[in-house]
């Protein structure tokens, strides 16, 4: 949920990385917090095991600039992968106004990518928030490795569309990010949106920001 | 409701959500005092500068209450409307305020956790009053056209922090 603070001038919002274990969300926000200027961002928390699995979440907020005479304080979370720890993942949805999907592209790791997805859609329904209609984007990782599955298989598994009700919405929609593809279209008559998405090789900090910065320009126009 | 919405603290709530927590400060003899929303966001504090990063801190105490909110579920209850982290020098206390805040008190050796609990739940009830008539203020549509005031119109400015 964003707060706007009139007193401290700052407009805080909560933004979660989802998506199966190992798949590199903590890796997203340990290049965030390596790039951000010390001033613009606060201390990195992990509560994670003794090996580094992400337990409970990592933590990091980042300020990613001034609207408005307002900081926009962005909040970032990510949530254990593993799926064991659902108790601990839906409690870090409470509260989210954007999401963040981070999947593994290898081929090995595709059904672990559903799974975690409907996981995604189904912990939010148990909020009554609903994933097609708050900020939300996929990130494709691993690219670089040998075993990535093509991105038009990954999108026809975890981002094939969902039906759009809302007619102002009805409307031809490419997506600027990716030549030759679409956020909202026609087919068969019917109107379908899908998320934006990146393609990623977090652990040398490629599409990292640039998914942040969608994310969190989504987020901040749903308060405009 | 689609998403988890928003809101907002103006000032003059926020200046008497921090008279609030002086009073208690004065009154229990705690170090520092700060309310935390649900969702991780620090909304104020009052009483000696902390040596640590209090946004960290207002993340990790939502976290702390939420998971102690499934355990409570687990045995039964309905909820933990407070709790207790004892300390060998510094201890914390926090309690629920409304389901929406919460509310934590640092405390050394100079007081007691009796002294601490029994001034807290005057606190919790005047901060609840603060926050009955923020939302019903909200409810009313007054505080909802001043949040839609701030960013409304504000794509460009949007596209353009984000280099667009």
């Amino acid at each position: 949920m964003s707060m706007i603070n009139y007193a401290s001038r700052e407009i805080n919002c909560k933004l979660v990385y989802y998506g199966p274990g190992l798949g590199g969300k903590t890796t997203n926000l340990e290049h965030v917090y390596g790039k951000v200027a010390p001033e613009k961002r606060g201390k990195m928390v992990s509560l994670a095991t003794e090996t580094e699995r992400t337990l409970f979440f990592d933590f990091l907020p980042v300020d990613l600039g001034t609207i408005r005479g307002f900081k926009t304080r962005f909040h970032l979370y990510t949530v254990p992968g593993q799926v064991y720890y659902n108790a601990s993942r839906k409690l870090i949805l409470k509260g989210v106004d954007g999401l963040v999907f981070v999947a593994d592209s290898q081929m090995d790791r595709m059904e672990a990518n559903v799974e975690s997805m409907q996981n995604l859609y189904d912990n939010m329904a148990e909020y009554g928030y609903d994933v097609t209609k708050i900020p939300f984007v996929i990130q494709y990782n691993k690219r670089d490795l040998p075993n990535a599955a093509p991105v038009p298989e990954l999108q026809q598994q975890l981002n094939p569309g969902w039906e759009v009700a809302d007619k102002a919405q009805q409307r031809e929609t490419t997506d600027p990010s990716n030549d030759g593809e679409w956020l909202v279209t026609q087919v068969d008559g019917t109107w379908i949106a899908r998320a934006p998405y990146f393609e990623s090789i977090a652990v040398n900090g490629d599409g990292v920001f640039e998914t942040l910065r969608h994310a969190a320009k989504l987020v901040l126009k749903t308060l405009s | 409701m689609t998403g988890a919405g928003s809101w907002s603290l103006g000032e003059s709530d926020h200046k008497r959500i921090a008279a609030h927590l002086k009073e208690l400060l004065r009154e229990s003899d705690a170090r520092c005092a700060m309310v935390v929303d649900r969702t991780g966001q620090l909304l104020a504090t009052v009483g000696e500068a902390l040596s640590f990063d209090p946004t960290v801190f207002a993340s990790l105490t939502a976290a702390d209450f939420s998971a102690n909110d499934q355990l409570a579920k687990m045995i039964g209850e309905p909820e933990f409307a407070s709790l207790f982290h004892q300390g060998e020098k510094e201890s914390m206390y926090l309690a629920d305020v409304g389901r929406r805040l919460i509310l934590v008190v640092l405390f050394d050796q100079r007081t007691t956790v009796g002294l601490v609990r029994l001034r807290v739940k005057q606190t919790v009830q005047d901060l609840s009053q603060v926050l009955n008539e923020m939302f019903s203020r909200s409810a009313d549509g007054k505080r909802a056209s001043q949040q839609g005031g701030l960013l409304e119109g504000a794509e460009d400015e949007i596209d353009k922090l984000f280099g667009d």
